[in-house]
């Protein structure tokens, strides 16, 4: 234990550097999924056909295909086609696009959760698309979502561990090379674990506070 | 003012709507009733275009209701609907403002003096910043008639506005409407409050399987039905059980 204690104070400055790379990371690719998701879900809303199937092409080739793939494809196969993203911004786009598909659906949950006969009382007054979404659907759409989309925060914190293939040294990253220069294994391990855990419980204890202040409605 | 010819729909297999033609004039009030599933509410989404019409005409201030149309015809005819449906992420007064604001583009400040005087005519001034789900029934239906006036419409339609309150709030909003009828307000009203019909209708018009099965001027309508259906369905009106 005391041997645990003394290599944990040793590696801890490394690891925290490591998970605020990771969290940095998950906040940039949280901002793109959540831009991208909405995009694509309010294109498979629009009444332009091609743009609803233009959104449902895209959601189904990014579903189709696993994150660690798509991360290789923008950090390794983009670059032949002369766009040479630096790691870290590869990986915001990779994660961010891969996350988006899940953020349309958190969205499209809560948008379609909106009451229809609101949606009649706005078309009633005269509004047309734009401004029934911006005045009824959205406000009363998104904080539905807002339970769902915690959920898939928690996931893509812990998924942004895959960026560490593509040389970002975050949290996952910064652990294993630790561990290969120390062979401390099993300490390295553990306290990364714990280093995840940290940072994943609060947000699932916002997302009951969510859920709660909710239902409550 | 609304005038309707040979209007029909159907959803699916089912016709709803099957030949249906009235007039209502400036200024007159009439009143839909009969049965459930008849088709009195789809005939008034059909005038402000919520719902399409399959065949026939429907012309509001002798403008012929049609996809194009549908702008200018929402701008002239208001709803108020049977649950309120009032938008409860904004308080009464946001609510009453929301048509003016952004729809019709008023200044926030024009649109908010004249949804106080709106507020004031239907006894809810002291409730201006309340959100609906703090609002009784009642309370939220005179909320929702002051949205619909709020866009100075040239008619209302009031889909059975009373018909999901407690008994106990029915009078507040019948008041309500009968001083619209009596201001002079063009309204059709899909209800089954007889005493209302008598004392504020022009007309009534009685709508059996789709079709306007008997109409005429509310006291003769009431006193003297010509159908067999009609007094049956007022005596089960008037004497529930
Ligand atoms: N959107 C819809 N889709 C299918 N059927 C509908 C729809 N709206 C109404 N109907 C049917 O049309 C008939 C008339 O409905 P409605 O106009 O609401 O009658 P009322 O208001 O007189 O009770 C009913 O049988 C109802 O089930
Ligand atoms: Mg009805």
């Amino acid at each position: 234990m005391q041997e645990f204690l003394a290599d944990a104070a040793l590696f801890l400055p490394v690891l925290l550097r490591g998970l605020g790379m990771t969290l940095l990371l998950t906040a940039a690719a949280l901002a793109v999924s959540i831009a991208l998701g909405l995009l694509w879900v309010l294109m498979g809303y629009a009444r332009f056909a091609p743009l609803r199937w233009i959104s449902r092409a895209i959601i189904n080739v990014i579903r189709g295909i696993p994150i660690i793939v798509q991360l290789f494809c923008i950090y390794f196969v983009l670059p032949e086609w002369g766009l040479d993203l630096p790691p870290f911004a590869a990986g915001v786009l990779g994660l961010g696009l891969a996350y988006s598909v899940y953020q349309a659906e958190n969205f499209r949950g809560g948008l379609s959760s909106v009451d229809k006969d609101l949606i009649e009382a706005g078309t009633m007054l005269g509004m047309t698309w734009p401004v029934l979404m911006r005045r009824v659907v959205l406000p009363l759409g998104i904080p539905a979502a807002l339970p769902s989309l915690g959920n898939t925060t928690i996931m893509l914190l812990k998924d942004s561990s895959i960026a560490s293939t593509i040389t970002i040294a975050e949290l996952t990253r910064a652990g294993q090379l630790l561990a290969i220069s120390t062979f401390k294994n099993g300490t390295v391990y553990l306290l990364i674990a714990l280093l995840y855990l940290a940072a994943s419980l609060p947000m699932a204890a916002a997302v009951r506070a969510l859920e709660r202040r909710f239902a409550r409605k | 003012m609304i005038r309707l010819r040979g209007v029909r729909k159907s959803f699916g297999e089912r016709d709803v709507l099957r030949d249906v033609s009235f007039d209502v004039a400036a200024g007159e009030v009439a009143c839909l009733i009969g049965p459930s599933g008849s088709g009195k509410s789809t005939i008034l989404r059909c005038i402000n275009g919520l719902e399409s019409h399959d065949a026939g005409t429907i012309e509001v201030d002798g403008v012929a209701v049609t996809p194009q149309s549908l702008p200018q015809v929402r701008a002239a005819v208001s709803m108020v609907f049977q649950r309120f449906n009032l938008f409860p992420h904004r308080t009464a007064l946001d609510n009453i403002i929301e048509g003016p604001v952004h729809v019709l583009g008023q200044p926030v400040a024009k649109a908010t003096a004249r949804a106080m005087a709106l507020l004031e005519r239907v006894g809810m001034a002291s409730h201006a910043q309340a959100f609906p789900r703090h609002l009784s029934g009642g309370q939220q239906q005179r909320i929702g008639i002051a949205r619909a006036l709020a866009m100075e419409p040239r008619a209302i339609l009031l889909d059975e506005p009373t018909s999901a309150l407690d008994p106990e709030r029915v009078g507040e909003v019948l008041k309500v409407m009968r001083d619209l009828a009596d201001g002079g307000m063009t309204m059709i009203v899909v209800t089954h409050e007889i005493a209302f019909a008598r004392e504020a209708a022009d007309q009534i018009l009685f709508v059996d399987g789709g079709t306007i099965a008997e109409q005429g001027p509310a006291a003769e309508f009431l006193s003297n039905p010509k159908t067999d259906r009609t007094r049956l369905f007022l005596s089960r009106v008037r004497h529930p059980l």
